[in-house]
């Protein structure tokens, strides 16, 4: 079974023009949607309050709406998540409201607009261990809300972990540039850069365009996808330098051109790959992973497209030539030597 | 050409029972089992609970797998969910005979049910984290300002003390944020109030000012000083946070110090964040009173008579009761250190050195005064009880508020003691910032969404593989395996905590691991194609891509690194076992995959094919078995 049957080297270099706009106009798109959209952050680095409800039935959005306006939080968040049972409340941070209680106080709220109330129920789980947890009861004994989950960040805390993931990302930006100067040359450090940044902006576009929910995981994706992009370009590098090494006939962009062809079955199969992973947790790994797998998957297609095509093209540009990677012969001649040049 | 030195074997065969080893221990599940703890802060648990346990469980005719004790609680594993409930009764019954006053913490647990054999080895599961579990987690905030206010005041009171013990006169002391100001009316006054000071106390630095017609002088913590008051308070804290929280009777909590200042408390299985947040933010009082020796009070003790009027009974660490006056002389409030150390006549005998402000200092001195030859008796209140912590002879006057308690006790009867006096009040408040439950059901459905999406994600790989690169797939597939087994057992090794992102991340790696072999495997097919040899097809593709494969985990790596460098929550637990994971997929993609294929092939002289798939050559392309010195593409027309 052999998928790519590429007879010659794929002139791609010659397109070189048309890939880079391409890649410009995108980039420019995804810099506009997060200039005029903005990324919706998560309650992880801006702060607040989140309470995952399930109810019994399918939710009536509008009623829960309804009961947490009457706490006056201001701009409150109220969806589905997962099921249509479960239900997302999202609350800003308020200067005068203690944050440690907002949870308890929106769920006791919840609670009286079904018609119950909240007590300390103590009970033992299937695996023995023992528990109490505020339940919601009806007089008639049914519990028509659960609470599965509440995280309450402090606006400090937030603060801090957007200031931690700028630093993580320039820590990256600049470990890699730092690598690759020294293993290749420095022409290829800010062309994988470039191109592989332009993959990060267009995932963040992307979040904007479509205001998915940017939380740390998300953020932690993108880091990850750097990296991996960067694995992209260092292939095609590798094999660019290779064959200034073996094919000493060819000039740069045949080089890189059969340096692409060559290995394009595997960046394609690699691809599929991890993209066959990433799919999977789409599919099952449930609402948590669901936009970290998301931010993968597109990380992983445009990688292809910016690692592959951009990075190569800004390296010609760039002007990569074969001395950069290769030694020259060193010993054409010592020039101490009285006899140098002498021919019999 | 493809063979590896049989060393080489051995460090993969070792390896891979390691690896076995290692992992084994998260698939055996957990057995019911029961933890008796603590419940008071002065009783501590020892190994001597161990056959009284025992001896209850045979009196009522229960069978458990082992009883043994571990770290600060006793343990004991049963069959059934049903023996592990009688046993809890059986044992509560029989050690806490007041229900309303339980010495010991009696609660149900949850523990592995691997064999002894693996447990001896060190062989233990990972911890299930929060998000998998179910539980409470919570990010205290230490208010620091306040711990060194603090100290600032009780300085200022010595300070004032102090000057006016050695008749130098002031005009003036307070205290200005976390300075303390002093203004003299003539310089002289000021040197010799400096070199006093100095001497007595080292830590403040003074710095000097002319004021108008006054002079002043104000004194700053050293950085040093002020550095030492800070760790000290967290530390405090969480001992403090400790004993609460083992007063919920919690099966393995977290109490963590994070940063400079902060507390990270996690509490796996509790929901109820309510009754955590009070249980957590109540403090131990601590008091100092009195001892009644009157006859009527002897009388008492010895069951003859009623408590005298005026006074109250109490109990000693040892169990005997003792009578104390009401009156309160000193509270903890006043103690702002208890540290064990030795007596200081030269005696080394283990001894509690407390320190009291300025304000307690005076008390205890006009106290100590008038009651000598008479004992004192310092308790600690809990939930409203209080117990008797120490219950010394006044010897003689002591002033200067420094006392020493020493007689009738270990070194670590003394470092309990200090630590149950330094329990009696927080250092400095806590505040929550951060919060966090997971209810139970949640983190069940999130271990099986991880896990399948790991099983399935590995699965679909697999597949095509094995279809696409024949046996070289089943290789590749094989040597995921073993990344993905040794990936498990570091993490077990290092008792890392099993989180939701940590699932995700070994998806990932898995997905990226690929890459390496995927490398190998179609460099083979491009030498194929070129016209190699088969083995040394085999040896120029691992040989070639070795480099690029190096080169792409350690970009992988770098980004890696800057996520556990500078994430913390989600990202952390991440980038944890996503670089644990690039390292591990090093050593299996390259190593072990080769290792099979040398198994294989290496053996066979003359190798006429490998099982890789299909390998398609271009039109004109040479045969194979010809070696060519120099490929040039262009040819292939």
């Amino acid at each position: 079974m052999e998928f790519f049957r590429i007879q010659r080297d794929i002139p791609f270099m010659r397109h070189a023009l048309v890939f880079n706009i391409i890649s410009f106009v995108t980039f420019a798109l995804a810099v506009f949607f997060l200039v005029s959209r903005g990324l919706h952050l998560s309650i992880e680095f801006t702060g607040g309050t989140v309470l995952e409800v399930e109810y019994t039935q399918a939710a009536n959005l509008e009623k829960t709406r309804a009961a947490v306006d009457t706490l006056g939080f201001g701009e409150v968040q109220v969806q589905n998540f997962g099921t249509s049972r479960d239900v997302l409340v999202r609350l800003p941070v308020r200067a005068n409201v203690k944050q440690s209680e907002v949870a308890g106080l929106v769920f006791n709220t919840l609670c009286a607009a079904e018609g119950g109330a909240v007590s300390s129920k103590a009970y033992t789980t299937p695996a023995g261990e023992q528990a109490t947890r505020p339940t919601c009861a009806t007089p008639a004994g049914v519990e028509p809300v659960k609470l599965s989950r509440t995280e309450f960040v402090g606006p400090a805390v937030g603060d801090e972990l957007a200031s931690d993931g700028a630093k993580a990302l320039a820590f990256v930006i600049i470990g890699i540039m730092a690598y690759l100067a020294v293993r290749f040359e420095w022409k290829f450090s800010v062309a994988a850069i470039i191109a592989n940044l332009h993959d990060v902006i267009i995932i963040l576009g992307f979040f904007a365009y479509f205001q998915w929910e940017f939380s740390l995981a998300v953020l932690a994706a993108v880091l990850a996808v750097l990296g991996y992009s960067v694995n992209e370009s260092v292939v095609i590098f590798d094999r660019i330098r290779e064959g200034f090494r073996k094919f000493r006939k060819l000039d740069t962009p045949q080089v890189i051109d059969h340096a692409i062809t060559s290995t394009m079955s595997r960046t394609i199969i690699t691809h599929g790959s991890t993209q066959m992973m990433v799919l999977s947790m789409l599919l099952f790994g449930g609402p948590t992973l669901h936009y970290f797998a998301v931010a993968l998957t597109i990380g992983i297609l445009f990688g292809i497209y910016s690692s592959v095509f951009v990075a190569a093209a800004i390296a010609m540009w760039l002007g990569v030539k074969r001395e950069d990677l290769v030694k020259a012969n060193s010993k054409e001649g010592d020039p101490n030597d009285p006899n140098a040049g002498a021919v019999v | 050409m493809n063979r590896y030195p049989w060393w080489k074997y051995t460090i993969l065969a070792f390896a891979l029972v390691v690896g076995l080893l290692y992992t084994l221990p998260n698939l055996y599940g957990e057995a019911p089992a029961v933890q008796i703890s603590s419940g008071k802060a002065t009783l501590k648990i020892d190994a001597g609970l161990v056959p009284r346990i025992e001896q209850v469980l045979t009196a009522a005719t229960l069978k458990a797998d082992f009883v043994q004790f571990e770290g600060n609680s006793v343990k004991a594993r049963f069959n059934t969910t049903d023996e592990q409930i009688k046993a809890k009764d059986a044992i509560a019954r029989a050690l806490n005979p007041d229900a309303a006053n339980p010495s010991y913490i009696v609660a149900l647990n949850l523990l592995s049910r691997s064999p002894h054999w693996l447990t001896a080895l060190h062989a233990l599961p990972m911890y299930l984290g929060l998000d998998l579990r179910g539980g409470v987690h919570f990010l205290m905030q230490v208010d620091m300002k306040a711990a060194l206010t603090k100290k600032a005041e009780a300085s200022t009171g010595d300070i004032r003390t102090l000057l006016r013990d050695k008749n130098i006169r002031h005009a003036g002391i307070s205290r200005d944020g976390n300075l303390v100001v002093l203004r003299f009316r003539d310089q002289p006054t000021m040197a010799q109030a400096v070199k006093l000071l100095n001497e007595q106390l080292p830590d403040l630095v003074w710095t000097d000012a002319p004021d108008g017609a006054e002079f002043r002088l104000t004194g700053a913590l050293k950085p040093a000083a002020a550095k030492a008051v800070q760790d000290g308070a967290i530390k405090q804290n969480i001992t403090t946070l400790h004993n609460r929280v083992n007063e919920l009777g919690v099966a393995e909590p977290v109490i963590q110090q994070q940063g400079a200042d902060r507390v990270v408390v996690q509490l796996p299985g509790v929901q109820d964040t309510a009754k955590a947040k009070d249980i957590i933010g109540r403090t131990a009082t601590l008091e100092v009173r009195l001892v009644n020796a009157s006859t009527e009070a002897l009388a008492a003790l010895s069951g003859g008579g009623p408590v005298p009027f005026g006074s109250e009974k109490y109990l000693e660490r040892d169990g005997a009761p003792i009578i104390v006056f009401r009156q309160v002389i000193l509270t903890g409030e006043n103690l702002t250190d208890a540290q064990p150390g030795f007596a200081g006549d030269g005696q080394n005998e283990p001894a509690v050195h407390l320190t009291l402000d300025a304000k307690g200092a005076r008390i205890f001195r006009d106290v100590t005064r008038e009651n000598i030859n008479k004992r004192m008796a310092i308790l600690l209140f809990e939930k409203g009880k209080g117990e008797v912590v120490t219950a010394p002879v006044i010897r003689s006057e002591i002033g200067g508020g420094r006392v020493q308690i020493s007689g009738r006790m270990t070194t670590s009867e003394a470092a309990d003691t200090s630590l149950l006096l330094r329990a009696g009040s927080l250092a400095a408040p806590m505040e929550i910032i951060e919060e966090r439950t997971i209810g139970p059901t949640l983190g069940a459905e999130n271990i099986a969404k991880g896990f399948a999406s790991v099983g399935y994600g590995f699965a679909a790989i697999a597949v095509f593989m094995c279809s696409y690169y024949l046996l070289f797939g089943v290789f590749s597939t094989l040597a995921l395996a073993f990344n993905l087994l040794l990936l498990i057992s570091v993490l077990s090794m290092l008792q890392a905590t099993l989180t939701l992102p940590g699932i995700a991340a070994i998806a990932l790696t898995l997905g990226m691991a690929i890459d390496s072999n995927v490398l190998i495997n179609e460099r083979v097919r491009e030498e194929l194609r070129g016209g190699a040899t088969p083995q040394a097809a085999i040896n120029t593709g691992y040989e070639r891509a070795f480099a690029t494969i190096l080169d792409s985990n350690i970009t992988t790596l770098i980004a890696g690194l800057a996520l556990l460098a500078f994430g913390s929550g989600f990202v952390r637990g991440f980038a944890v076992v996503h670089c644990l994971g690039i390292m591990t997929s090093m050593f299996s993609s390259v190593m072990f995959s080769r290792g099979l294929v040398n198994l294989w092939y290496g053996s066979q002289k003359r190798l006429k094919s490998v099982s890789i798939g299909q390998v398609w050559r271009p039109a004109g392309s040479p045969p194979p078995g010809v070696e060519l010195a120099t490929g040039d593409p262009a040819a292939k027309t």
